[in-house]
């Protein structure tokens, strides 16, 4: 209990920080996209007896790799590209998944997460994982803010937009890579988007939207632990509903002074 | 058709040259032709309607966009290389109303360039950051979140952060939509301050006063319809073929009228 516990917390702050930066930028649908995209790697690296952290890995970089080589080479835009993907590797991942009856167990262990099943060195690959992203964060800050206040300001102040778009990405795919084991593919974008989402409801400030994230983040992991061993409750899921309804409580606890508030008095 | 004052030296780091110019969107072509140069001190205005070409013109001397064909010199280089000395403000601000940002967090990334990933803010930078608030007239405004602001304290907001890069090339795309007349007028002053200074000033905009108040102006329709000094260019036979309407420049203190219409233009 106490390593999923742990495990729980160092999710919370991962996706704390790394949501932050998808809810500002408007990179839900890719985040989405992602976290389904590493399906069929992981089914496929488990049925060949590869750890599933492998495939995830794969996975993601064919997805990213398929998205930008469709927006680049078409003039479709990144929204049916990554839709597509989306669909195509999900699907992907189900069919290979259909392949073994020994599976279906499995495939909701992918899905959901086994956070009380967590292992030490998914622990420590989790722990690595934050520690990277956290510096990476903070190495990148200036480019990250004004990549979310306007990519072409960040460019023409000499941040190159692309590089750091995909420097981002990159931190969006390690966060879903190592949050599945923990909370599962299908849920970390929950973890990824709530907490950030009710942060960004009240924070007057970047970086504490961030810390706003992952303190609502680590509450969601100890009260859906707790409501889920109580009353024998699927882990994941139990504390991807919390984090939903923390978002719901903090937006109608703020949506009466926010009417007072957004009234133009400065305007 | 060519600006009144000599061409800027070809090799001169303080001026914008372009050169038989030909600018647009991958590989098509949306105004052709450009020639024009500006110098230290100078302001150049873009005038014409919507896709007549202004931000296409402006994302070309920033380095956003490539020239399709033709030269173009910026401070020295070709475009995108000096953005130390270049200051940039696009059009639209589409995620300003909910990033979590006071007031100084946006002017204070207008030091970002110079100080790269790591530099600390020092003190003058604080100071450079606290003087733009307050020629922009926003310096009690310095806490408040920027999504609490109307739409012309925004646009002074993303003025200050220009201000404060410091920059010999200023490129500002319709930096008067949201303004009051005070913030109108405000506008002209600051940016009689910078060319003071010796700062390039290239404006995209609908107002026909502020370009008479540039050394140069280019219509734009599609097509550099006319470039120079604003009191020899914007006559109403130009204005006809940038707006497809004939607007009357009447003097400084008449500004501007709208004497005849006429059905659109090719």
């Amino acid at each position: 209990m106490l390593n999923a516990l742990l495990a729980g917390f160092l999710v919370s702050i991962a996706c704390g920080i790394i949501g932050t930066f998808i809810v500002l930028r408007g990179l839900a649908f890719i985040g989405d996209a992602l976290a389904h995209g590493v399906l069929p790697g992981i089914a496929l690296a488990l049925l060949l007896g590869f750890p599933g952290i492998l495939g995830a890995t794969v996975g993601a970089l064919v997805m990213i790799g398929g998205i930008s080589l469709i927006t680049r080479r078409t003039r479709l835009s990144s929204d049916t590209a990554i839709g597509l993907l989306f669909v195509g590797m999900l699907a992907l991942g189900v069919v290979i998944v259909s392949r073994s009856n020994s599976f279906s167990g499995d495939l909701v262990r992918v899905l959901f997460g086994e956070i009380l099943g967590i292992t030490p060195s998914a622990l420590l690959i989790q722990s690595a994982a934050t520690l990277i992203i956290i510096v990476t964060v903070i190495v990148c800050a200036r480019p990250f803010l004004m990549l979310c206040f306007s990519p072409e300001q960040a460019q023409v102040a000499g941040f190159s937009a692309s590089l750091y778009h995909n420097i981002m990405l990159a931190l969006v795919a390690l966060t879903v890579i190592t949050s599945f084991q923990t909370v599962g593919t299908l849920l970390v974008f929950g973890m990824l988007l709530a907490p950030a989402g009710a942060g960004a409801l009240i924070a007057r400030r970047v970086r504490s939207m961030m810390i706003w994230a992952a303190v609502f983040g680590s509450l969601s992991v100890y009260f859906g632990l707790l409501v889920s061993y109580h009353f024998n409750l699927a882990a994941g899921a139990s504390i991807v509903l919390v984090a939903t309804l923390i978002f719901f409580l903090v937006f109608f606890l703020r949506s009466r002074p926010l009417s007072t508030f957004g009234s133009p008095h400065l305007g | 058709m060519r600006p009144e004052s000599p061409l800027p030296d070809n090799n001169s780091s303080k001026c914008v040259i372009a050169h038989n110019l030909d600018i647009g969107y991958q590989g098509e072509i949306i105004v052709p032709q450009v020639n024009f140069g500006l110098t230290c001190g100078e302001s150049l205005a873009l005038v014409g309607i919507n896709g007549s070409g202004k931000t296409t013109m402006l994302k070309t001397i920033v380095g956003l966009l490539p020239p399709i064909k033709g030269e173009i010199t910026v401070l020295g280089n070709p475009p995108g290389k000096n953005p130390h000395q270049l200051a940039y403000l696009s059009q639209f601000h589409d995620s300003g109303f909910i990033l979590p940002l006071r007031v100084k967090d946006v002017v204070q990334m207008g030091r970002f360039t110079e100080k790269g990933l790591f530099g600390r803010m020092t003190q003058i930078d604080e100071e450079i950051i606290t003087t733009s608030m307050h020629r922009m007239g926003i310096e009690d405004l310095r806490d408040a979140p920027l999504r609490m602001l109307s739409g012309g304290q925004q646009q002074r907001v993303y003025m200050a952060q220009v201000l404060a890069r410091q920059a010999d090339l200023i490129v500002l795309d319709e930096p008067t939509s949201s303004l009051d007349a005070s913030g109108r007028e405000l506008f002209s002053h600051i940016m009689d301050e910078e060319r003071q200074r010796g700062a390039m000033i290239v404006i995209a905009t609908h107002d026909i006063q502020l370009a008479a108040e540039c050394n140069q102006a280019m219509l734009l329709a599609r097509e550099v319809v006319a470039v120079g000094p604003g009191e020899e260019i914007l006559t109403p036979e130009a204005l006809l073929k940038t707006f497809g309407i004939v607007l009357l420049y009447q003097g400084e203190d008449k500004g501007v009228g709208i004497v005849e219409r006429e059905h659109g233009h090719n």
